[in-house]
Formats: structure tokens, C-alpha cells, sequence
């Protein structure tokens, strides 16, 4: 996908710029995770590679053969769409055997294929059932076994478990992982919800604003944001305004200075401090850490509480675990605590 | 009591509701169910019930004009709203799915036919006939009938595609179906219950037409509405009754076939 671009016009004729220049190489048998929030550009971008829509600029090859203006029956490509989009007119089977029918395989074939089919997503006893007489995850299936049907070298998954309740949705993630596996078939696959992204990918492109904002494994992109969107975006970090006093040294303010990999940033430059919250650490005395910060409020998260602390207007959430010597610590709003990190855990991002 | 509320704003709790709507029932329903009730008449009379014969319908069945009249009408209705129906198809089609510049008033020339006086839509296609030296005949009566059954095949056909998800059809394209192919097999399935409305639709408008047909209706191209008023002039006997009693049926049936349909399209 080289330098793909795409901009939409409205009603009135302005443009709206969905995809910015987008350059990603996907690879085989890759479990691939476009990652974003709502209005990123993540469903366009799978529409381009589906053929739904063709970019304004750029263009994007699959294999290595050219894919402008091809429409979609000539990829090899298929698609399991957020809402399903199964055929309401035909029943289970027919809908699994809806595009061997298409490519014009014989009967015994596409009876075939469509059986393994559904043994693959467990649905055999389901086979004559029509679309509205399944359950929804039931559908989510369906529709996983009719875009793997035709044996795609790419499939296409645009937030197929929005739809679902969370039990569900835990139990999809991880057939849907152990099935990309099993098939050996690059999986494209577009969420919202990191946790998600983390849980099943190879790989994570974070996008947002039309741009690919970081492209790693879950744990460079867990570990390593790159930059303050990423590090807010993916599991809810603490950003923490500082200037940097000297080389491997910032201050935050007037609450204390802290050792970080600040790398070639010169002294006296604002960066931002990234933290995750299950990283810091709480203590009542000032021995370690910056501080003091003012406790705000106390949330029970059941195998964790949550602290909401404040200092010199920057706000601060810690995780401290239940059970163990750090869980024996306890504080109430209204109390002074001091922060300290684990070695580390602290990210220096340039602004 | 917001419950009690709501009772009292309910219409049915108005006082007078129940003999409004008999009223209005009767008032509907009345002229209708007594031509019924006279075409079974057996004497001569239409306000004078003589007793129970079928002697009218009979009358009917074996009067050739009224004969050649109702086929007229059927080789109309069949071809005009079958025409009809594939062009409302195509238009549904291209004002639902395609996005392009005049789209609205594409959609306002469609209907526009169901704003326009019928008498002006009449005296204007005559007109036009003559002046391109179209000969009146049958041929006449059916163009100018496709022409004005399209709004009434169209709408129930837009109605319908509009409710159905367009991600149906891509999702046919992505599984290797050729766009005809897509339509074929995806829209066409489940557009018909709009589709079979809409032609029933425009098969009653056509059946039932009397200004249109009586103005561009060549000699020997009557069609029955324009036959039945024709009858009228000879003086109005139970004969006529009668043969507006079976159209009245023929209509009825279609009407809820039409209806039956509809309703299944919303679930």
C-alpha cells in the first residue's frame, strides 16, 4: 500500500481528507490490526483494499499485482462486514456456498467446502436455518464462514464483534486468532477497542486523523507509544507535562525531579511524561517519587483500586493492586501522597 | 395518573368517536354495498328490490361489448403496469442506490404525474398524440398508461429498496458476484414483495382509469370504465350495477394482495 489518499466531498462540495498518505506493508499469514477511534479513516482504508472504494491518490497492490480499478468480485479478497450482511432470502447454506456458486464451481464441490465450512465455525446443525433464526453470534459465524468459503488470501474483518455481548466477544477473540492460525490467511482486521487490537494482532497500525500514527507489536505499541496520541489512545495513560533538567533527568514542575531516557532532547525542553497507572507507585512520605499530590477520589475496581490524584492543575491516575505488600496501602481523598515509577515505566515523548 | 392521562388523550376516549366512524363508514361504504345489492336485483329497476336473480351477471357475460371493453382493459392493465414496473424498477434503483447531481428532481419528475389534474394529463397526451400524428387505438391507451402508472409502481419499489441494507449488495459483489449478478440474485429476491405491489398497484390504477382512457381511446379500443359510462347513457339498468360490482371485487382482491404483501415487507 504505498502513499494511499482519499478525500471525500460533501453536499457542499468541501473536502474532507479521510486517508492522508497512508504507507503500510501488510505481511503473509499476518493477523494485521487497524486500531483507531471512530472517524480515523480505519473502515476506509478497508474498504479501498476490499474495492468498495478507489483511492483519490496512491494505490495499493495485493501479492504484488495491481488492484486500481479492479471492483470487488476481482480481488481475492472477502470481507466479514460489521453487520454480517447476510442474504436474508437464503438459508444458512446457501450463504456459505453463495460464492463458489458465483465462481461457478460444481455442486459436489460447493456441497463440499460448505459442509467443512461449517464444521469449522461449529454450525452443522444450523445449515437450514434462514439468517433471522440465529442468534447473533450464531450470525457472526455465518458470515466468518461465507468470507472464508472461497479461501481468500485476505480477509477482511471490519469490527465483527461490536455486535456481540462481552462473554461472546472474549470467546471470538480467541477462535478468531486460533482460526487465522489454523487457515494461514492474512487477517485484516478493524477495531475501536485496544483491548481487542492487543489481545488477537501480530501487528497494530494505530491510526487516527487520516494517518498511521504507530505501526509495532502490541507490546512496542503497549510499551513504547510513540508519540501522546498512541500513549492515550491504548490503555489509558497518565500524561504528565515536564521539562527536561539535565541529560537523563526531568522536573515536573515544582513537585521534584525524576531520572528518564530522555535521548538527544536538550536540556530545558518540554516533553510530555507517560506513564501507565498500574505503574506507579504510592507512598505516603516524600522519600521517593515527585509530589505531593492531593487524592481526589477512590474507585474500587474489584482486583484493583484506582486513585484520582491532582498537583499544580495536572491530573494523575494510579492502579495500586489489591492483596500483597503494595495492596496493604490504602489512602482516602483528601490525603498527600507522593508518586514514584518502576525503572523504566517512564516514557519521555517530544511535543 | 399520567396513565389516566393518556387514556383521556387517547381518541378513542373522545366522546361521539364511535358514531363518527360509523358515520363515516356508512357514508363510505353505503352507495357501494347498495350497487352490490342491486345487480342481484331481478327486476329492471335500481331503487326497487324485485327479488334474488343472477340474471344481470348473466347479462353480463353474454353482452359483447362488455366483452371486448374488459379485454381492452385487461391487454391495457397487463402491459402498461407490467412496462411500468420495470422502468419504476430501474428508477427505484437509480434514485436509491446511484448518487448523482438532480437527483431530487429526478424524484419529483417521477411523482410529478400523481400532482398533476388528471383532465390536464388527459387533454396533454392527446394533444401530443396528434401532434406527432400518432393514430389513436389501443396502442394510444397503453403508452399513455405506463406513462402515468410509473408513480404508483415506483413508490412502493423505492420503499422497499430504501429499507433494504445496501451493504447486501456489496456484500454479493465481495463474494465474486458480477454486478448483474448481484442484482439478479441479491436485489431482485428481495425487492419483490415491492415489486409485486407496485405492479398490482398500477394494474388497479390502469384497470380502474376512466378520464385518460376516454380521451386517447381510439375507435375500438373502449376500454370498460369508458364502456360502463357509455352504457350509462342508454339509460342505467342492474346490468350496469353488476358489471361495477365484479370490477369492485377484481379490484378488491388485488388490493389485498397488495396489502397482504406490503405488511411483509415490514417485518
Amino acid at each position: 500500500m504505498r502513499n494511499v489518499s482519499k478525500t471525500y466531498f460533501d453536499a457542499a462540495g468541501t473536502p474532507h481528507v479521510a486517508l492522508d498518505g497512508i504507507e503500510l506493508e501488510i505481511h503473509e499469514n499476518e493477523f494485521f490490526t487497524l486500531l483507531g477511534p471512530s472517524g480515523c479513516g480505519k473502515t476506509t482504508l478497508l474498504r479501498l483494499i476490499g474495492g468498495f472504494e478507489q483511492p483519490t491518490s496512491g494505490s495499493i497492490a495485493i501479492f504484488n499485482e495491481e488492484m486500481a480499478g479492479q471492483p470487488p468480485e476481482q480481488r481475492p479478497v472477502n470481507t466479514v462486514f460489521q453487520h454480517y450482511a447476510l442474504f436474508p432470502h437464503l438459508n444458512v447454506r446457501r450463504n456459505i456456498g453463495f460464492s463458489l456458486e458465483m465462481l461457478g464451481r460444481d455442486r459436489a464441490e460447493i456441497a463440499d467446502v460448505t459442509d467443512r465450512m461449517l464444521g469449522l465455525v461449529g454450525l452443522d446443525a444450523m445449515a437450514d436455518r434462514m439468517p433471522d433464526q440465529l442468534s447473533g453470534g450464531q450470525r457472526q459465524r455465518v458470515a466468518l464462514a461465507r468470507a472464508l468459503a472461497p479461501q481468500p488470501k485476505i480477509l477482511l474483518l471490519d469490527e465483527p464483534l461490536s455486535a456481540l455481548d462481552l462473554k461472546l466477544r472474549q470467546k471470538m477473540r480467541l477462535e478468531l486468532k486460533a482460526l487465522q492460525r489454523e487457515t494461514g490467511i492474512t487477517f485484516v482486521f478493524v477495531t475501536h477497542d485496544q483491548e481487542e487490537a492487543l489481545a488477537m494482532s501480530d501487528r497494530i497500525a494505530v491510526l487516527a486523523d487520516g494517518r498511521v500514527q504507530q505501526l509495532g507489536t502490541p507490546e512496542e505499541i503497549y510499551d513504547a507509544p510513540a508519540n501522546r496520541f498512541v500513549a492515550d489512545f491504548i490503555g489509558g495513560s497518565n500524561l504528565l507535562e515536564a521539562r527536561v533538567s539535565a541529560r537523563g533527568r526531568v522536573r515536573v514542575s515544582d513537585l521534584g525531579e525524576l531520572d528518564a531516557e530522555t535521548g538527544q532532547v536538550e536540556s530545558g525542553k518540554p516533553v510530555t511524561l507517560c506513564i501507565r497507572p498500574e505503574q506507579l507507585v504510592l507512598s505516603a512520605s516524600g522519600a521517593d517519587g515527585i509530589g505531593p499530590f492531593q487524592v481526589i477520589d477512590r474507585t474500587y475496581l474489584g482486583n484493583a483500586v484506582a486513585f484520582h490524584l491532582k498537583a499544580e492543575g495536572q491530573m494523575v491516575t494510579a492502579h495500586m493492586p489489591r492483596g500483597g505488600a503494595r495492596g496493604q496501602l490504602d489512602f482516602q481523598p483528601g490525603d498527600q501522597v507522593y508518586a514514584d515509577f518502576e525503572a523504566g515505566a517512564l516514557r519521555v515523548l517530544i511535543q | 395518573m399520567a396513565l389516566l392521562d393518556r387514556r383521556d388523550k387517547d381518541i378513542r376516549n373522545l366522546p361521539g368517536f364511535g358514531t363518527m366512524a360509523v358515520v363515516a363508514v356508512v357514508f363510505l361504504y353505503a352507495p357501494i354495498a347498495f350497487l352490490t345489492l342491486y345487480s342481484f336485483n331481478s327486476g329492471r329497476s335500481i331503487s326497487q328490490l324485485d327479488g334474488f336473480s343472477l340474471r344481470w351477471y348473466k347479462a353480463v357475460f353474454a353482452n359483447e361489448g362488455i366483452q371486448t371493453a374488459a379485454l381492452n382493459s385487461l391487454t391495457v392493465a397487463v402491459i402498461a403496469s407490467s412496462v411500468a414496473t420495470v422502468l419504476a424498477t430501474a428508477a427505484a434503483m437509480a434514485t436509491v442506490r446511484l448518487r448523482f447531481r438532480g437527483k431530487e428532481v429526478a424524484y419529483g419528475i417521477i411523482n410529478f404525474p400523481l400532482m398533476v389534474p388528471e383532465i390536464v394529463t388527459a387533454i396533454a397526451t392527446l394533444i401530443f398524440f396528434a401532434t406527432i400524428g400518432f393514430r389513436l387505438g389501443l396502442m394510444t391507451v397503453i403508452v399513455a398508461h405506463i406513462v402515468f402508472c410509473i408513480p404508483f409502481a415506483y413508490l412502493p419499489i423505492r420503499a422497499r429498496l430504501a429499507s433494504m441494507d445496501a451493504g447486501l449488495e456489496q456484500a454479493a459483489r465481495d463474494l465474486f458476484a458480477r454486478p448483474m449478478m448481484a442484482f439478479r440474485r441479491i436485489t431482485l429476491p428481495i425487492l419483490m414483495p415491492g415489486i409485486i405491489s407496485g405492479w398490482l398497484l398500477a394494474f388497479i390504477i390502469s384497470l380502474d382509469d376512466f378520464i385518460i382512457s376516454a380521451m386517447v381511446a381510439g375507435p375500438g379500443a373502449t376500454t370498460l370504465p369508458v364502456h360502463i359510462y357509455s352504457m350509462l347513457r342508454l339509460g342505467i339498468t342492474p346490468e350496469v350495477n353488476a358489471v361495477s360490482s365484479l370490477m369492485i371485487a377484481a379490484s378488491s382482491i388485488l388490493v389485498l394482495i397488495s396489502a397482504v404483501l406490503s405488511r411483509k415487507t415490514k417485518t
